[in-house]
């Protein structure tokens, strides 16, 4: 397969996804726009328009709709897509619940962006966060090219697992910032995404008297539907991302390690942990302090869901684990929080940096990693 | 179109064990809809009276196909079921069954969201003037003076016309029913199936609890509504707008029941003093002139 010509261009990380959505060819789009999200639907518009995707698009009044007509539409049984950012993803987040609860796999991208007020488009990733109970899968993309990779993928993994997935990427960092990247044949993606099957997770059909979402005659029927849906199917899904993510590996030669990719992470003494596009910033500095004879190396965590627990658990081996966090909770970083739940012996140092889309470069990296290592910061340390 | 009610299809759609109240206005209304289209319709239903009725999962008492759905949601839901359907060459219709409070208040963004874009889609708003579902708070849709939980003392706003509302935004199909007409209702819920695009029904669905009458007046209120002029029926079909019968008699004032029969049927308006009932007079003859001068100003047919 690798035999066929894959096309080579430059693409920004919004283009990149409506791209791949459009090889993944969807039956349904629903999209409001909301900045730095826009251009994904225009572009996924354009290409309705001028026939280039067989989609129905919706334009819709709300981003609460949006997530509506996507739940309904996979509900019917079709391949459906939204987009969205920040405040758009907040605006739509009871039927986020609604859709995850009845096993809808729909696929969504964020670009992440902060949360007002007051109002700021830039990058945090406090947005996509608010999905983490949720029962979504969450995937975060360092580069466009795994932008690209990743919707693709995720559209797999969603259909497989039958859960909702959604895949962030940074607002204006990854979003409009245009990068070399290889888009795989059409043909290839057609057999590594087979059709969706409409029976799953029900045939909603005219003339076949199914009901969803009634009432329940037994609280506890509910309790376990629950506990399925959000427990159970979590972690069945930790090696349906795996086995994709090596599926595609073999077929494009591209694969990023599953649920978390390990950078020089393998003889160092100290471990940096991050999520989305940061991660090559950090990356550098990791690089910059083994040049100084620093031991050190970085787990880029790919989903935050599901919790790649096995992995996380492998941090305890590490002297000091160092998290970056792009959000902020009353309990310092998202990240860093669950990672600390997770270890016992490690020391954590929770940084939470570049919030509100404040500048954090590879220069930052390698000196908050330095005093991090130091030890002249707390556990939870904010860098503005 | 003329037909008998017993000739009509025998297979039950409402079913023995439903959790409706005695004497529930809108069961009447289902039961009708499942008449109609009880083989092609697939019902949207957002939290409601009607998602309650259907009994307990995993048994229904609504022999059809139901997604239940968040409260503001049904209109865009059914939108991407519809939608669905179209990509995967499916035959069948995207029915909505709201109502009055997740159609005229919570739901409306999506309703006239869905109306803009002339989704494919048959919104059905039942209407029994409250949220009864609760327990009987104010919506939108309650008529001035009527008692509610919300409203101990009388509502003081009139009600939104949601048909009205719906027929302004220019989409093929809008009409009003109650379920004392069954043949109209039948009638409209067959155009609406034959329509494409965006369809409403705004149907008046009387509740005995919520509007204190005996359960076994549901149909007399219902009727009543209708002959007292205070529920007019109505048909917004591609620009032509028309009075339906037994309506069409009632545009004459003189011909109408006294409006007090309506009220005093109903412990929801018992407070009401005769300068209330006046209000309620010339807010029904304020709909009529509206009404009547839209039918003038659209074509008839």
């Amino acid at each position: 397969m690798k035999a066929l010509a894959t096309q080579k261009t430059a693409l920004t990380g919004n283009y990149a996804v409506a791209y791949a959505v459009k090889m993944a060819k969807p039956h349904v789009i629903a999209a409001y726009p909301i900045t730095p999200q826009t251009s994904i639907v225009e572009k996924l518009s354009e290409f309705v328009e001028r026939g280039e995707l067989n989609a129905r698009f919706v334009n819709v009044e709300s981003e609460f709709a949006a997530m509506s007509v996507v739940y309904g539409a996979a509900m019917a049984g079709a391949r459906a897509f939204t987009a969205t950012s920040s405040h758009g993803l907040l605006y739509m987040y009871e039927a986020t619940w609604w859709t995850a609860l009845s096993r809808a796999p729909v696929v969504m991208t964020v670009v992440t962006r902060t949360i007002g007020p007051p109002w700021n488009i830039h990058v945090e990733h406090n947005d996509i966060l608010v999905l983490r109970d949720t029962g979504w899968l969450i995937a975060m993309a360092e580069t466009v090219q795994e932008v690209l990779d990743l919707t693709i993928q995720a559209f797999r993994i969603a259909e497989t697992a039958v859960l909702p997935t959604a895949v962030g990427l940074d607002g204006f960092v990854l979003s409009h910032s245009t990068e070399p990247v290889e888009l795989p044949p059409q043909e290839l993606v057609d057999k590594f995404l087979p059709p969706r099957r409409p029976d799953v997770p029900l045939l909603l059909r005219p003339g076949e008297a199914v009901t969803f979402g009634n009432l329940s005659s037994d609280n506890r029927d509910h309790a376990r539907h629950k506990i399925a849906t959000v427990y159970t199917a979590q972690r069945e899904a930790k090696k349906i991302v795996s086995q994709v993510d090596e599926e595609y590996g073999r077929l494009t030669g591209r694969r990023y390690g599953g649920l978390v990719e390990w950078y020089k992470a393998g003889d160092a003494k100290n471990v940096v942990v991050c999520m989305g596009a940061w991660c090559s910033d950090a990356k550098q500095a990791v690089e910059s302090l083994r040049r100084r004879g620093i031991s050190i190396g970085l787990m880029r965590v790919r989903f935050l869901r599901p919790f790649p627990e096995e992995e996380v658990a492998k941090l305890d081996q590490y002297e000091r684990v160092i998290v970056y966090d792009r959000d902020i909770t009353p309990l310092g970083g998202v990240l860093g929080t669950e990672i600390k739940a997770h270890l016992s012996r490690a020391e954590v140092v929770n940084i939470v940096a570049g919030i509100a889309g404040v500048d954090f470069d590879a220069q930052n990296f390698y000196e908050t990693i330095q005093k991090a290592l130091d030890g002249s910061y707390g556990e939870v340390e904010f860098v503005v | 179109m003329s037909f008998r009610i017993d000739q009509l299809p025998k297979k039950k759609y409402v079913v023995p064990g439903n959790a409706a109240c005695a004497g529930c206005g809108m069961m009447i209304g289902l039961k009708i809809l499942g008449m109609a289209l009880g083989e092609e319709a697939v019902l949207t239903i957002p939290a409601s009276c009607a998602s309650v009725v259907q009994g307990l999962s995993p048994k229904s008492g609504v022999a059809m196909p139901i997604l239940n759905v968040p409260f503001a949601s049904a209109a865009a839901v059914a939108t991407g079921i519809a939608e669905a359907y179209r990509s995967l060459g499916i035959k069948g219709h995207a029915v909505v069954w709201a109502g009055d409070g997740g159609t005229s208040d919570i739901g409306f963004a999506t309703l006239s969201g869905a109306a803009e874009r002339n989704s494919n889609i048959i919104y059905i708003m039942y209407d029994n003037e409250a949220y009864m579902n609760t327990g009987i708070q104010r919506s939108s849709s309650t008529p001035l003076a009527a008692w509610t939980t919300t409203t101990p003392m009388g509502k003081r706003e009139r009600k939104k016309d949601v048909a009205l509302l719906m027929a302004m935004h220019g989409v093929p199909y809008v009409a009003t029913a109650s379920i004392a007409y069954p043949h109209d209702f039948y009638r409209k819920l067959k155009r609406a199936a034959e329509v494409q695009g965006f369809k409403f029904i705004h149907l008046h669905t009387p509740c005995p609890p919520g509007w204190r009458f005996d359960p076994a007046k549901t149909v007399e209120v219902a009727r009543l509504a209708v002959e007292t002029g205070v529920w007019i029926l109505w048909e917004y079909d591609h620009g032509h707008f028309r009075l339906n019968p037994p309506s069409t008699v009632y545009a004459d004032r003189a011909k109408r029941r006294p409006l007090v029969e309506y009220l005093k049927l109903q412990g929801r308006f018992a407070h009401v003093t005769e300068e209330q009932v006046k209000a309620l007079e010339e807010d029904v003859e304020a709909r009529w002139r509206s009404i009547l001068a839209l039918a003038k100003a659209f074509p008839q047919s």
